[in-house]
């Protein structure tokens, strides 16, 4: 995967801690830490709308970025990630209610289901490949969800189940503020998870197993292991973001994982630009604001009350068109926009790259 | 008998939404996860042309059915053209997001609610009483004999007709067949359009049986299955799956638990999947990558 930005104007590196050093010039330096203090500042002019839409958006690029991991990286197709995320939800649902197991044990518990069915979402991989896997992962988010849905009725908790907020050494997570910070940073530690897995030796396993399959496994690369480790690796990423999850809505419920949740999360990567850890961010932001958007651009018509009722329509509607716009115009997604963007200005006043030696 | 009767009634509504995905698949090799909701679309544009045609029922449904049609060809015209080449996953989830849209337009044009074209129509629904003391409703009778004359009349388009023809060579090799002069865009768009007419009929005949609400799509989505397990590309495949998955389903509710209707079909699927991937009937092919 090649950097469109030149990193620095040359080639300074003098030793091996420079070669692996995530940061490498002064701009670098100053813009991450105008983010994180960007970061740090936010909960405190934020009102607490602002923050509980940064805390969904701290949650689905959790999910995001594994499913970019998968898909984007590794060139497996999942249909079943809203399965993964009801999974580790009820993992978290169903030790807190049954034994009333505190954080520290859920979470870990929740990580554990998810490698667990990342193995079993990861078995038909070896064998199917394109759409045969996205149908087979899809079977399997209905069993998931058949699985939570009878223990919901069969326990009698058939409107879902409530969880007590977390305690962390006796202080309660109740507060706003807290969850912004504790799933700031969950994201920022699976960021730097996907990263680094990226760089090692098991995310250029994973490309070359993308790219082609034959070329990878006669270049010593073991297929079938590799793309297990990938489908565990996602999928526990993904429990936990789905325990996060249950926590933080204090609440779960089988109907908050229908297929459509699997559709957001694909249409997160395809929107955000497959490939890219940066487009499963903005994806995962643009995806979860969007009927956030939606409706305050309808409070803006005349006629509001006409439309009222048929909110969740028109989200429906301008959805679809979003995403099939995206499809159809920009295959390469927000990313694409972003990089034509950042090109146009390092070119200018010039606008075609030369044909040799620019590309890196 | 009445357990007889279901599988049948089951089968056919499967059979003949299964057609529609192997239609597609055979000649383009998309698999159109919109088919629920254009088969949906399908029942509530009877709820359109009957108020247009008030009084008379059959050229009302006649109507919608051609409708039916022109949507079919228009989508692919429209938009499935524009995603021939790309990736298999882009071009699944354009047609995921076509359902989307379908879905949201419905509930805006139609509301959420559920409507019965029958009584626009003014159509009744009586029970028949068939030997063995098993019931049929009317309307499921037609749709099976619907699904009938539908794959009586498939294969033998497919196996006489000069499109049909035409399509089975675009399906085989597109190149070559558009070398030979076929006009691949009007094969697609046929395909497209015979895809949704399908659709459309079963779930108008749904519709008049049991009303139409925004959940229909998850029947075809269950449907699926059956045209996978008879093989994606096969027409005969799509009746033998049918059976299969309305027969394990139907068995299942009865004797076992009502809950797991949603899932047998998945588990029938994922059983195939790990024994045979392209399907009972399907012919093997290089599964290709992402």
């Amino acid at each position: 995967m090649f950097r469109s930005t030149p990193r620095a104007s040359g080639y300074y590196r003098t030793g091996y801690g420079q070669d692996l050093a995530l940061i490498q010039t002064r701009t670098e330096r100053i813009s991450l830490a105008i983010l994180v203090t960007l970061a740090i500042a936010l909960p405190f002019i934020a009102g607490p709308f602002l923050l509980d839409l940064a805390c969904q958006v701290f949650l689905a690029s959790i999910g995001a970025l594994s499913l970019m991991l998968l898909t984007g990286y590794a060139g497996q197709i999942s249909l079943g990630h809203a399965g993964l995320i009801a999974a580790g939800a009820f993992t978290t649902g169903i030790l807190a209610r049954e034994i009333a197991a505190p954080f520290w044990i859920t979470l870990p518990a929740s990580a554990l289901t998810g490698i667990l069915l990342g193995l079993i979402f990861g078995l038909p991989s070896l064998r199917l490949r394109g759409l045969y896997l996205a149908v087979s992962t899809l079977a399997l988010h209905f069993i998931v969800i058949y699985l939570g849905g009878e223990y919901e009725t069969k326990r009698g908790f058939s409107t879902g189940i409530l969880i007590d907020p977390p305690s962390l050494a006796g202080f309660k997570l109740t507060d706003g503020r807290a969850w912004y910070f504790v799933l700031l940073l969950a994201a920022a530690a699976s960021l730097m998870i996907c990263i680094n897995l990226l760089r090692s030796s098991s995310g250029r396993a994973w490309r070359a197993v993308h790219a082609r399959e034959t070329v990878a496994e006669a270049l010593g690369i073991n297929v079938a292991g590799y793309k297990l480790l990938v489908f565990v690796i996602s999928s526990s990423m993904t429990s936990v973001a789905g325990c996060l999850f249950a926590y933080y809505r204090g609440f779960v419920s089988i109907e908050a994982f229908d297929l459509f949740l699997s559709i957001q999360y694909v249409a997160m990567i395809i929107i955000g630009g497959m490939g890219s850890l940066l487009g499963a961010l903005l994806g995962a932001a643009f995806v979860t604001l969007f009927p956030y958007l939606i409706e305050s651009l309808l409070a803006l018509l005349p006629n509001i009350q006409k439309f009222a009722g048929d909110i969740f329509a028109v989200n429906y509607t301008a959805f679809g068109v979003v995403m099939i716009l995206f499809l159809v115009f920009e295959p390469l997604g927000l990313v694409g926009i972003w990089r034509r963007l950042q090109n146009y200005f390092l070119l200018w006043p010039f606008k075609y790259r030369p044909l040799t030696g620019a590309r890196k | 008998m009445q357990l007889f009767i279901n599988i049948i009634v089951l089968a056919s509504i499967y059979a003949l939404i299964a057609c529609g995905y192997v239609l597609i698949y055979r000649v383009s090799r998309v698999l159109n996860l919109a088919h629920g909701e254009l088969m949906m679309l399908g029942a509530y544009l009877v709820l359109a042309t009957a108020s247009l045609f008030a009084g008379h029922p059959l050229v009302a449904l006649g109507a919608a059915v051609l409708l039916s049609i022109v949507v079919g060809a228009m989508v692919y015209v429209f938009l499935m053209r524009k995603m021939t080449g790309e990736m298999v996953l882009a071009a699944i989830l354009t047609t995921v997001a076509l359902g989307i849209l379908i879905r949201g337009v419905i509930v805006l044009v139609w509301s959420a609610q559920q409507q019965y074209p029958a009584q626009a129509l003014n159509l009744a629904n009586p029970s028949l009483t068939l030997v063995g003391d098993g019931h049929i409703s009317l309307w499921s009778a037609v749709l099976v004999a619907t699904n009938i004359l539908v794959y009586g009349a498939l294969f033998g388009f497919l196996r006489f007709g000069r499109w049909g023809m035409r399509m089975r060579a675009a399906g085989q090799n597109p190149l070559l067949a558009a070398q030979r002069g076929i006009n691949l865009h009007t094969v697609y768009a046929l395909a497209w359009g015979l895809s949704t007419l399908t659709g459309a009929l079963a779930g108008i005949l749904m519709a008049l049986d049991s009303g139409v609400t925004g959940s229909m799509p998850i029947i075809a989505l269950k449907a699926f299955p059956a045209a996978l397990v008879g093989g994606l590309d096969s027409l005969a495949g799509g009746l033998v799956g049918a059976l299969i998955i309305a027969t394990a389903e139907v068995l299942l509710i009865y004797y076992v638990d009502p809950l797991l209707s949603d899932v047998v079909p998945f588990l029938v699927l994922l059983a195939m999947l790990i024994v045979r991937p392209w399907g009972l009937f399907g012919t093997r092919e290089e599964l290709d990558r992402v």
